[in-house]
């Protein structure tokens, strides 16, 4: 079971002080807090993506790229990667070169994205955002499979004899995660593909996204990928932690009651009791996690968002701290002791290496020479299958 | 959801058909809520004279409006909101039925509205009703409940029921509100929701595990589609 903290990159004003930090302030924040995850001894930090104020995150590998050479074994991942509106061989190139810059600790959550305006800015249309995500990531799945691809979509030209390098590390693709908050087709896929499926978790009444999650699971199950109970689930959910539970409330409300997606509605009380929301004592945070593993089973990975609404960093890194101590050796222990003996671990660059090769080594490919028009044929890489040589155009 | 027995075979005993009454009126007793009562009695006395058990329940949008108003600010309804919502999924017919101000529906009764799941109320029957300070809003029903009512894919009677002050005194609404009561009825009694939604529910767009499916529709999520061949590693034959 991994823990860990995923954020949207939101640069919020501190509704409490008035003050709202620059670009550069909320970017050496978020880097402070993916190294204090890990120093507290978190699982996973996450960044989103978005390409609008007022967030910052447009780069999520550039960012995760930096944190990893300053961290050591926490895993770096994306809340989430648009999967719509980024072409996939970017996406291929980008998370594995990122991928061998963390030497493995790299996954990535697929996600659609739902700002209309930002489809039209890449040349996308929202309106085909469903097609556009399936198809982007069948064509993912092939790049990070296969040596050389021929293919041809809908919403991309048309690929023939592409290699997308660098090959994965150690010719293992990241991990993937398939989110979603009501799309049954995402589902679909992630199971159809044995990858992971990723919900939120917040902004919805308690237990909402348990369908959507219990169709993965037994679909994965029909795909063969092992039983619903080994199907790799994912949760989000939102914590503010204080030793007392009325500081939590106190210290969080300001925060809570200007937030751009909870102010000036429904009063945090009645957020935190009806959603996902978690925020009260170390126990209290506990016994709401332990629900999600009660009713959601036996689960792979917990991310809260823990810096959002304007929380400045000093206020972050104690929630770590909190976290770190307080919180999650407690869920470790107490969600190993209930879970069920064949419950999936998650997976992990070792684990997947492990499951690929056995005690083999690796494969690491190295390419062909440099036919001289920068091209390296139809084998690029010096062990490519002769089976599947690349078919160029004919010109002329 | 709908516990209408198919056309062949009809189980004993019959069920009890529900008519929800949703109403906008802010007064205790409104005038709406008076003409709804009109309508929702003579629909449940025809329904009896032909042996079909019938009740009335009553959505009052008054004492909802402060959940309403949270619902649409917090994305989600709380319980007091969502008990109304499942009585109207379990719904036989509906009275919709509003106060006319400022020469349009209530805003309360479309705020109402807009937290609906779209595909709840697919092929319920539904009388249209409103009252009004003068005959000169009595072109609100047509202008806009209708097309509120069609976009959520009901069946709409086809007589609509507005009272001006005039109209209390006049035997002329009674005609219309028989009129109204008998369609109602009528609709309800042949069961043409059910003999929609148990072929045709899959056709229909529909909100992943929302309030609306009947039980005894398909199973939810359809595989057999392109966006589910797309999402196994097909191909997406046709864009739009």
């Amino acid at each position: 079971m991994q823990f860990g903290i995923f954020s949207v990159s939101d640069i919020t004003r501190n509704p409490v002080t008035g003050y709202t930090p620059s670009e550069a302030e909320r970017i050496d924040a978020t880097v402070k807090m993916a190294v204090k995850a890990e120093e507290v001894g978190l699982d996973v930090f996450a960044i989103g993506e978005h390409h609008n104020p007022p967030f910052f995150s447009s780069s999520p590998t550039t960012l995760l790229a930096h944190v990893a050479a300053l961290t050591k074994r926490i895993i770096l991942s994306t809340s989430v990667t648009l999967i719509t509106t980024n072409d996939p061989v970017r996406i291929a190139e980008e998370y594995a070169m990122a991928q061998h810059l963390a030497k493995g600790r790299l996954d990535l959550t697929l996600g659609r994205g739902n700002t209309v305006p930002v489809y039209p800015w890449f040349g996308k249309d929202i309106r085909q955002g469903l097609p556009l995500a399936l198809e982007n990531y069948n064509l993912l799945h092939r790049l990070w499979r296969e040596d050389v691809v021929d293919w041809e979509g809908n919403f991309r030209t048309p690929l023939q004899g592409f290699t997308s390098s660098p090959r994965p590390l150690d010719d293992v693709p990241p991990f993937v995660w398939h989110g979603a908050i009501r799309t049954p087709e995402i589902a679909e896929q992630a199971a159809y593909y044995g990858n992971g499926f990723f919900a939120n978790n917040i902004l919805a009444p308690n237990f909402h996204f348990l369908p959507l999650v219990n169709l993965y699971r037994e679909r994965f199950e029909h795909y063969g990928h092992g039983t619903r109970a080994q199907a790799i689930v994912g949760l989000g959910g939102q914590a503010y932690i204080a030793k007392r539970s009325q500081d939590a409330l106190r210290e969080f409300r300001p925060y809570f009651d200007e937030a751009p997606v909870y102010g000036h509605g429904a009063p945090l009380e009645y957020y935190a009791q009806q959603t996902p929301l978690s925020v009260g004592s170390p126990q209290q945070i506990i016994d709401k996690t332990l629900e999600f593993q009660e009713k959601f089973g036996d689960y792979q990975r917990q991310l809260w968002v823990m810096d959002h609404s304007g929380l400045p960093l000093a206020a972050v890194l104690d929630q770590l701290e909190l976290l770190g101590a307080e919180v999650v050796p407690v869920l470790r222990k107490e969600m190993a002791a209930r879970r069920s003996p064949g419950a999936a671990d998650a997976p992990t660059h070792e684990s997947l290496t492990k499951a690929k090769y056995g005690d083999a080594a690796p494969r690491q490919p190295r390419p062909n020479p440099n036919r001289g028009d920068n091209v390296t044929g139809t084998s690029p890489y010096q062990d490519s299958d002769a089976a599947t040589p690349a078919r160029y155009p004919l010109i002329g | 959801m709908n516990p209408t027995s198919s056309q062949n075979s009809r189980p004993d005993p019959e069920p009890t058909r529900s008519i929800v009454v949703i109403s906008g009126g802010m007064s205790d007793t409104s005038s709406s809520r008076m003409l709804a009562d009109r309508l929702a009695q003579k629909a449940l006395d025809r329904l009896k004279g032909q042996g079909i058990p019938a009740a009335v329940s009553i959505i009052e949008l008054r004492p909802l409006a402060a959940n309403i108003a949270q619902a649409i600010v917090s994305g989600f309804p709380d319980e007091d909101l969502q008990a109304a919502i499942d009585r109207l999924a379990a719904a036989a017919a509906v009275i919709a039925t509003t106060p006319i101000y400022k020469a349009g529906i209530s805003g309360l009764f479309k705020a109402f509205m807009d937290i609906l799941d779209n595909d709840l109320l697919i092929a319920v029957p539904v009388v249209l009703a409103a009252t009004g300070g003068s005959a000169r809003h009595a072109l609100v029903i047509d202008d806009q409940l209708r097309p509120l009512f069609a976009f959520m894919r009901t069946l709409t009677t086809p007589t609509s029921l507005f009272a001006a002050p005039e109209d209390w005194g006049d035997r002329a609404l009674t005609t219309r509100i028989e009129r109204a009561a008998t369609e109602l009825a009528a609709m309800v009694t042949t069961g043409i929701r059910s003999a929609i939604t148990d072929d045709a529910w899959g056709q229909y767009q529909h909100t992943f595990a929302g309030s609306a499916r009947p039980a005894t529709a398909a199973p939810e999520v359809a595989f057999d589609t392109d966006l589910m061949r797309l999402a196994t590693g097909g191909t997406f034959a046709a864009r739009a």
